[in-house]
């Protein structure tokens, strides 16, 4: 956790950088975009003190959307590359975010081991249960019977449970939002931000183009009617019996983070007597 | 050379080059369906053509383009500039500046109501007429503004209207009535076409041929894996690569195969490895940076000897690069990217309906040697169309040699003096084996030793270096003392090139190479009989092929290399001028039509 | 359940609120058809943003206020200020009567909120305050509805485009 000190005053739209997002208009990554930006200037961290890392697809291309250090990697490895950063630069604010395919799919044993190490980051991933950018595949959280060129009829395979992996894997802090909501987004963001350890943030955000049924989802989203818990076996329970619509922290746990910074405090021994051991 | 050899080589070259016609517009205007239509229209009426695409970022409603050429033989590369471009409208058409290359006799048709072209059209000096696209079809209730553009560019093109409405009413999936106004507006355009002065339509179309195909490279690939026995792909989604596994998931259905979706490359390649130590040829798809992925599994093979084939849709690299458009940059990584001494296949097809050919070559082979091979396709041939003959089949076919059931001490890894070893099925009794990707002895057990070790690198390269290719491994063309040697989608553009060059007297031969790897010395020393000087091109910015061939071959004195990267397509006449400028001749011109 | 302004400064900084989220809504609306190359609409929705904005401008200069005043929570009816086109809403293809109904159903939405504001309000000047608010969004809806009357309706085709969507990563 940063220790900030006294918040610095940032508008939301100091987050935003002046490139034109190529998002479907309709995309919900438009609001979660926002969303990040609110959350950025609700904790009041200068722009040049975050980064934001994201692998391949639609929802990975927003860091360079943002005003942030941005890093555009490969498929599937922001995590990793994001728990690098953070590992070896402590003092920054890191960000992950990309699209359901590119973090469960080819990312899902970075997300199972991210979520184990508890490195202090944020994930935000913007599921929208399809490849966009490859026109329109099955991802890992499109519903079984799902009609697509490359499994027609469907993938007939159990859709993945993000938010119970997650905390089957010890992620500290795990929450759901629809881009529908953006300031709903915005809080969660921000609290994500502010939690210690992995914090992980699930947004459902709508496919205009590949799955335009999910205008539905307005619908079906609701407020969570419990409040968050610490528990993880009642937040495993709660979050394994519910629609997948329930909204907001669904868990707030007290683990210990990654130990960060250890490595400053250690004393420091010269090189010259570190080649001690060779001498005879 | 004589007279009557010029005019011919001459008209030659003019049916050669045919009629490109390019269709550009944005945001819902439809120009990639009229280009497809167009193709469709152009093969009923007995031409022959290509389509490439190319398009904006965005996902929908971005400007985009139809790059078309049509012709009264195979074509198969795009040409040097277009005769007509339409545009539906001219937003962010200067993306496309250097991919829709204008001459001042060439005729650019925009919509009355669009406003100003961008510059590079001015520029050019190119003739602009404008007509009342969005009028015209607005005055035609139910109809599109791409159906008037097909119907101009159809017209322009020499295309009968009853082959026009045929490709329109072929695809048709919405009401009667619907289709009806489509054709009236289909006709409007036909009509308008007429009126446009300077117009010089092309004439080439004659009656319907039969036998011939509509066909995009991934397809085409895909159908050489089923013809070469692939009953198993694993599939991971991948720009430009994805629609050779979209079309596999349902035509492997129908001949008892199985697509599977991976989770990612490393599992895709690890599923093929899996599929055909069961038994079944198998077979993925993928580009740069999933091969790059691939690269253990495909060790992986090597060493346990067990045949896959993946193919290499390539695309702009390094990384992520630039995966929409075409470029030949995998090379060295397909023949030197594994770790250890690793031999294996690469192959790269020539064209689009080589695609096919190649694919299922590539089959055989590794099924026949129990080794992987890499297919270098690209981009180019595996997203565009082309009207091709209806290919032959080249009868190459997955004929793995197993082992019968209860062989007498049988050894896995056995060494024989072909390489190859007698592969068991699993289910065969008898027959037991671990397959490993540690070195081994013969039987399979894992070794450190020497002996082992030595054996078993001698067997996997002897069993490739043996087999013979036949002269399926280049097309080798022409004759004299000069050699342009090159491999994949570029070939087309060179053929055009050296034709130009010979109907000028300039004699140069072809070597396009389709077996990459291993290297045959012997088939190109015979090929390269009597060559001084040899010219080595490809599309990438470090001489991949030229460096390659260096490595592995002893050329004539002095090889020179003619190399650029992507996006931009090798054209024919760039080529020429490379070509006569190395051959020492002055700047050949363009055939006139 | 919304919760009420409970002073005139409360209720106007939810109105500032509105005309400023809805400023951003149609910026960034006009932003992503541009990209989509719909230039008649982008243009419309830039327009729109420029009267939101001016009318946020307008709220700061009467209030006195310099910079914007925090927003508690639970104040909208649903997720977002009532005057914001909720984002899925839009399509690359829309045309212009479809962007000014956006508009009018916006209006209507706003108009209804202060109306409801006025009905709960605790106070005279309040009520009063949300009246007058009511008041201006009713012209506002007037002024859209003058508007549609004067575009063409929408085509009945308009969401057609042949062209499948293309993958660019």
């Amino acid at each position: 956790m940063n220790d900030i000190g006294v918040p610095a005053i940032f508008t939301a739209a100091q987050y935003k950088s002046n490139y034109k997002p190529i998002w479907c208009p309709g995309c919900g990554d438009f609001t979660v975009l926002s969303a990040v930006t609110k959350a950025l200037a609700q904790v009041g961290l200068p722009p040049h003190e975050v980064a934001v890392v994201s692998g391949i697809g639609c929802s990975s291309r927003i860091p360079a959307y943002t005003t942030c250090y941005g890093f555009h990697g490969v498929h599937g490895r922001a995590l990793a590359a994001g728990t690098g950063l953070k590992v070896a630069r402590p003092d920054l604010t890191v960000l992950v975010a990309g699209g359901d395919g590119d973090g469960y799919s080819i990312g899902g044993n970075h997300f199972l081991h991210a979520c184990r190490r508890n490195v202090d980051m944020t994930y935000i991933v913007m599921d929208n249960h399809v490849y966009g950018m490859t026109k329109g595949q099955a991802s890992p959280t499109t519903e079984p019977d799902w009609d697509n060129k490359l499994s027609p009829g469907g993938t007939g395979i159990r859709a993945f449970h993000p938010l119970v992996i997650a905390l089957a894997s010890g992620a500290n802090f795990v929450a759901r939002g629809f881009s529908g909501d953006p300031n709903g987004c915005a809080d969660l963001i921000a609290q994500a931000i502010r939690h210690p350890g992995f914090s992980f943030v699930e947004i459902l955000s709508p496919c205009v183009t590949f799955r335009p049924e999910q205008r539905e989802w307005k619908q079906h989203v609701k407020p969570s009617p419990v409040a968050p818990t610490d528990d993880a076996a009642r937040a495993a329970r709660r979050i394994m019996t519910d629609d997948g619509f329930n909204i907001g922290v669904l868990y707030a746990g007290n683990r210990n983070p990654y130990p960060l910074g250890a490595a400053a405090g250690r004393p420091r021994v010269p090189l010259d007597d570190i080649a001690a051991e060779f001498a005879l | 050379m004589g007279d009557a050899a010029t005019k011919a080589a001459i008209a030659e070259g003019a049916a050669q080059a045919g009629f490109a016609v390019a269709l550009a517009g944005s945001g819902g205007s439809g120009v990639m369906t009229a280009g497809t239509m167009l193709l469709e229209a152009a093969a009923r009426a007995g031409l022959f053509g290509l389509m490439v695409r190319t398009s904006g970022p965005q996902i929908r409603g971005g400007e985009a383009a139809a790059l078309m050429r049509l012709g009264t033989r195979q074509v198969e590369s795009l040409d040097d500039s277009f005769d007509v471009l339409l545009a539906i409208d001219w937003l962010n058409l200067n993306r496309f500046a250097d991919e829709i290359p204008l001459r001042p006799d060439s005729l650019v048709i925009g919509d009355v109501d669009a406003g100003e072209p961008p510059d590079f059209f001015k520029a050019s000096g190119a003739t602009l007429i404008t007509l009342p696209l969005k009028k015209m079809a607005k005055a035609i209730p139910g109809s599109w503004i791409n159906m008037v553009a097909l119907g101009i560019t159809g017209a322009l093109s020499g295309i009968p209207l009853a082959a026009l409405e045929q490709a329109v009413a072929a695809t048709w999936k919405k009401t009667p009535e619907g289709l009806q106004a489509n054709l009236t507006a289909l006709r409007a355009g036909v009509d308008a076409a007429a009126t446009v002065e300077r117009a010089r339509p092309f004439k080439g179309a004659t009656s319907i041929q039969a036998g011939r195909w509509l066909i995009s490279g991934n397809e085409a690939a895909g159908y050489g894996a089923l013809r070469g026995g692939v009953r198993f792909v694993a599939a991971y989604p991948i720009t430009p690569a994805t629609e050779l596994l979209e079309w596999m998931a349902p035509a492997l259905a129908k001949v008892g195969g199985t697509l599977l979706q991976a989770e990612d490359e490393l599992a895709s390649v690890n599923m093929i490895i899996g599929a055909s130590y069961g038994g079944v040829p198998s077979l993925t798809a993928t580009a740069g940076p999933g091969l790059a992925l691939m690269t253990e599994g495909i060790g992986l093979a090597v060493s346990a000897e067990v045949p896959i084939v993946v193919v290499d849709v390539m695309r702009g690299g390094p990384s992520t690069g630039i995966p929409a458009k075409s470029e030949q940059s995998d090379l060295s990584f397909a023949v030197s990217g594994l770790h250890g001494d690793a031999p294996r296949l690469v192959l790269a097809p020539t064209s689009i309906a080589d695609c096919l050919g190649t694919t299922q070559w590539a089959v055989q082979l590794a099924e026949a040697l129990q080794a992987p091979a890499i297919v270098l396709s690209d981009q180019l041939m595996g997203q565009s169309r082309a009207i091709i003959d209806a290919p032959a089949d080249n009868g190459a076919v997955a004929q793995r040699l197993t082992a019968p059931a209860n062989t007498p001490d049988y050894k896995r890894y056995r060494d024989t003096e072909s390489g190859v070893s007698p592969m068991a099925v699993p289910g065969t009794p008898g027959t037991v084996y671990t397959a490993d990707g540690l070195e081994h002895t013969e039987a399979g057990i894992p070794s450190s030793g020497a002996r082992d070790h030595r054996l078993q690198l001698d067997k996997r390269e002897r069993k490739l270096v043996r087999y013979d290719y036949g002269t399926r491994w280049a097309d080798i063309e022409g004759d004299g003392d000069l050699a342009v040697i090159t491999f994949g989608s570029i070939t087309s553009a060179i053929r055009e090139a050296l034709a130009r060059l010979r109907a000028r007297g300039i004699k140069v031969r072809l070597i396009a190479l389709r077996l990459l790897a291993p290297a045959q010395p012997r088939k190109l020393e015979a090929a390269l009989d009597g060559v001084r000087r040899v010219l080595v091109i490809e599309q990438n910015h470090s001489a991949q092929l030229y460096r390659y061939l260096r490595s592995v071959y002893d050329l004539p004195a002095r090889p020179a290399s003619f190399h650029r990267p992507g996006p931009l397509p090798l054209r024919p006449g760039e080529i020429c001028d490379a070509v006569a400028e190395w051959a020492g001749v002055q700047s050949v011109e363009k055939v006139p039509a | 359940m919304i919760t009420p302004p409970q002073t005139l400064d409360e209720l106007m900084a939810q109105a500032l609120a509105i005309e400023r989220a809805a400023a951003e809504r149609y910026a960034e609306f006009a932003d992503a058809m541009d990209t989509h190359n719909n230039r008649e609409v982008a243009q419309l929705f830039r327009t729109m943003a420029g009267y939101e904005a001016k009318h946020a401008q307008q709220i700061m200069e009467e209030m006195g206020w310099v910079e914007t005043p925090a927003m508690p929570a639970g104040v909208w009816p649903s997720f977002e200020p009532p005057e914001s086109v909720p984002m899925e809403e839009v399509h690359y293809l829309m045309q212009p009567w479809h962007a000014l109904q956006l508009a009018l159903a916006a209006e209507q939405r706003a108009e209804a909120f202060f109306a409801e504001l006025a009905r709960v309000a605790t106070d005279g000047p309040l009520r009063a305050a949300a009246l007058q608010l009511q008041e201006e969004e009713r012209e506002h809806v007037a002024l859209v509805q003058s508007w549609i009357a004067k575009v063409p309706p929408a085509d009945a085709d308009w969401a057609n485009d042949p062209d499948p969507p293309r993958y660019t990563d």
